[in-house]
């Protein structure tokens, strides 16, 4: 599925990702941890095809292809997904219109049919129900005037839409109360399967208490530092990312 | 809050070639221009020639046209359009359930719906004398005298008091198989009460270079309400000068909007006063340019009345090498206390080789006014566009999603729905054409 190897980035010359080796095989859901400046954002925007990252050296396969060879919308068409950490407000464009437009991209991509107004309404309407969402956020600008909650909501609207192989959840926590944070977790979990992977990218335990990773790598200044099953989660919220740092 | 209004006669026609080859052009014509035997009209053709001999065109000394250089216009020679020999015309899909059709500047009624309000100009001289000119000036619009020497035919739109004249479009057709000018007059006037929806589509057949250079006259009458889409879609070699005139009486309304979208030269240029109370006028518009076009949307609104609200939202988006000008005057009289001015104009830059001019002009005499305004110059965010590519929506039609989202603050201003429509699709998928 997806499969890195020493891969190093940087950024206006500055180099975040220092050797970065990680495997997600299919069906697996990965997190990883780490402190603030770890590189963590960095590494799903380099995986995800921003510009701005200069990739100086090792590489990333997505179902054997070079992802990083890829246009952003031919990794979404491949079946990547991103979910932000901070989701993109755009004034003026229709969620509908927009969920829409991407989903009959990605579905043209994989030469399947595309969905007319109708079909479409009655798609999102059923996945909008399932992380109770109102309604209205369909006719509204894409996140625009939307709650934190509601644009991880819309992220994870999005990836149900979309239905990638590989979802990446950035700091998809962050910002979230309780209950939405549950919902959201229920989102990805609904999407648990044989054929999907997630990497899930967290500052904190708390989210891998819903989405419970199969591996968790800790990543700590450009590397993977140590590597383990869910109780190494747990461990970090115990004893801090300085015990790892120690060891 | 004031600016200095610089009115400067141009005054070099004698030395400049493009104006005397008009002139000889109108030295030829007259005898065979329509209403030549109504006297009134033949003298206001005579001392309109004489007020465009006595300005030529206007160069770029003249203070209102600074940004844009008819050069191209008045270093090439312009021919009469012939009597049309267009059957391989097609025209494009209709923008309302009722159309009337202009080719090269004259009626066509073989294409037109006769059910439509509106009347060949040409053939109803007549009853055109007390509108014909009431707002045109010619004194200081050379382009206007021009047109009110040469005009050949036009619309007339005379709607009673009280009459509803439905969606009605305007399409004026030039063929441009060849270098022709053409300087279409319409006259709208609208009795009280009254209401109009006008769509206005200059759209060209062909690719030579030509001069369509219309006018038309907007009387609105209390409490009569009208909407005048403008669609300028003309040839990619096109010139397109125009120039629109309303008079707004007491809790009338014109509502307008200018796209941009076609011609290698535009320039509309829009007077409209508010002459009664509670009048109101909109004077939104967007223009689209590509690489190697010049658009340039100049307006003049006068709040001669206490209580009128003003609204205008006017969008540019550039790119290639491509310029763009707006000039917004606002003139508040001493009587207009109360008035309320809207102005806002906005830019999206495209590309580093494309220019925006943009001045904006509040000139105020009443001391209890709300006019605001501003201006932005602004670039696609990069962020918005990424974001669109991480889904799968391909770069082209993520930035095209994105400049109709800018656009869209301006268009949806439009109320009626068959002209929000027309305006939307003209609009729709520009950058994928472009890019």
């Amino acid at each position: 599925m997806l499969k890195i190897e020493g891969l190093t980035a940087e950024v206006e010359g500055k180099e975040i990702l220092k050797g970065i080796d990680l495997e997600v095989p299919t069906g697996e859901i990965h997190a990883i941890m780490g402190p603030n400046g770890s590189g963590k954002s960095t590494l799903s925007y380099v995986l995800s095809g921003r510009e701005g990252y200069e990739i100086t050296g090792g590489s990333a396969t997505f179902n054997g292809q070079d992802l990083l060879a890829m246009e952003p919308e031919e990794r979404a068409a491949a079946g990547l997904f991103l979910a932000f950490q901070y989701p993109v407000e755009l004034p003026g464009v229709g969620n509908a219109n927009f969920l829409r437009t991407a989903l009959n991209a990605i579905r043209r991509g994989k030469g399947e049919s595309e969905l007319d107004a109708m079909q479409f309404l009655k798609l999102a309407r059923e996945r909008m129900k399932a992380l109770s969402m109102p309604e209205d956020m369909l006719k509204r600008g894409v996140n625009v005037g939307f709650s934190g909650g509601e644009k991880k909501r819309n992220e994870v609207l999005q990836m149900a839409l979309l239905n990638p192989s590989l979802a990446i959840l950035d700091e998809t926590d962050s910002g979230l109360d309780i209950d939405a944070l549950k919902i959201v977790a229920e989102g990805v979990n609904a999407m648990r399967g044989p054929n999907f992977s997630s990497l899930v990218i967290t500052h904190y335990q708390r989210l891998l208490d819903y989405i419970v990773p199969d591996r968790v790598h800790v990543l700590m200044n450009g590397r993977i530092v140590q590597s383990g099953g869910p109780e190494l989660a747990k461990q970090l919220e115990a004893s801090g990312y300085n015990s790892v740092q120690a060891a | 809050m004031s600016a200095a209004d610089d009115t400067v006669m141009a005054g070099n026609a004698l030395t400049d070639p493009g104006a005397t080859g008009f002139l000889q052009r109108f030295e030829g014509l007259r005898a065979r221009l329509p209403g030549q035997r109504l006297p009134w009209l033949a003298a206001r053709r005579e001392a309109a020639a004489e007020a465009f001999r006595a300005q030529g065109f206007p160069t770029r000394r003249v203070e209102a046209w600074k940004y844009t250089d008819l050069a191209p216009l008045t270093q090439a020679g312009f021919g009469e359009a012939l009597t049309s020999v267009d059957g391989a015309l097609t025209l494009p899909r209709a923008a309302a359930p009722r159309r009337v059709v202009f080719v090269d500047g004259r009626f066509r009624p073989d294409l037109s719906d006769a059910e439509a309000p509106v009347r060949s100009l040409a053939e109803h001289l007549g009853a055109a004398e007390g509108l014909f000119g009431s707002l045109a000036r010619t004194e200081d619009l050379p382009l206007v005298a021009l047109n009110t020497a040469m005009f050949e035919d036009g619309a007339l739109i005379d709607l009673a008091a009280g009459e509803d004249g439905g969606v009605v479009e305007l399409l004026h057709v030039t063929l441009a198989d060849r270098p022709v000018a053409v300087h279409p007059r319409h006259l709208v006037r609208l009795g009280a009460g009254a209401k109009l929806v006008l769509i206005e589509r200059n759209w060209g057949h062909g690719e030579s270079r030509y001069l369509n250079s219309p006018v038309l006259e907007f009387e609105v009458a209390a409490d009569a309400h009208v909407t005048h889409a403008r669609l300028q879609q003309e040839g990619k070699a096109g010139i397109h000068l125009s120039t629109v005139f309303a008079r707004v009486a007491e809790g009338g309304t014109y509502d307008s909007f200018l796209l941009h979208a076609g011609a290698k030269l535009a320039r509309s240029e829009a007077h409209v006063t508010l002459a009664g109370p509670r009048a109101a006028a909109h004077l939104n518009g967007a223009q689209l340019l590509s690489d190697g076009q010049h658009g340039d949307c100049t307006t003049f609104l006068e709040h001669a009345a206490p209580d009128c609200p003003s609204r205008q939202t006017v969008k540019t988006v550039l790119a290639g090498k491509s310029r763009g000008v707006f000039q917004g005057k606002i003139l508040v009289d001493q009587i207009a206390q109360r008035t309320d001015g809207y102005q806002m104009n906005q830019a999206l830059l495209l590309s580093d080789q494309a220019e925006i001019d943009s001045k904006p002009q509040l000139e105020i005499y009443a001391d209890d006014v709300r006019c605001s305004h501003g201006a932005t110059v602004g670039e696609l965010d990069e962020d918005q566009v990424f974001y669109m590519r991480s889904r799968g929506i391909p770069e082209d039609t993520a930035r095209s999603l994105l400049i109709e989202a800018f656009l869209q603050e301006a268009v949806e201003g439009v109320t009626d729905e068959t002209a929000r429509a027309a305006l939307a699709e003209a609009v729709s998928g520009w950058w994928e054409k472009v890019a």
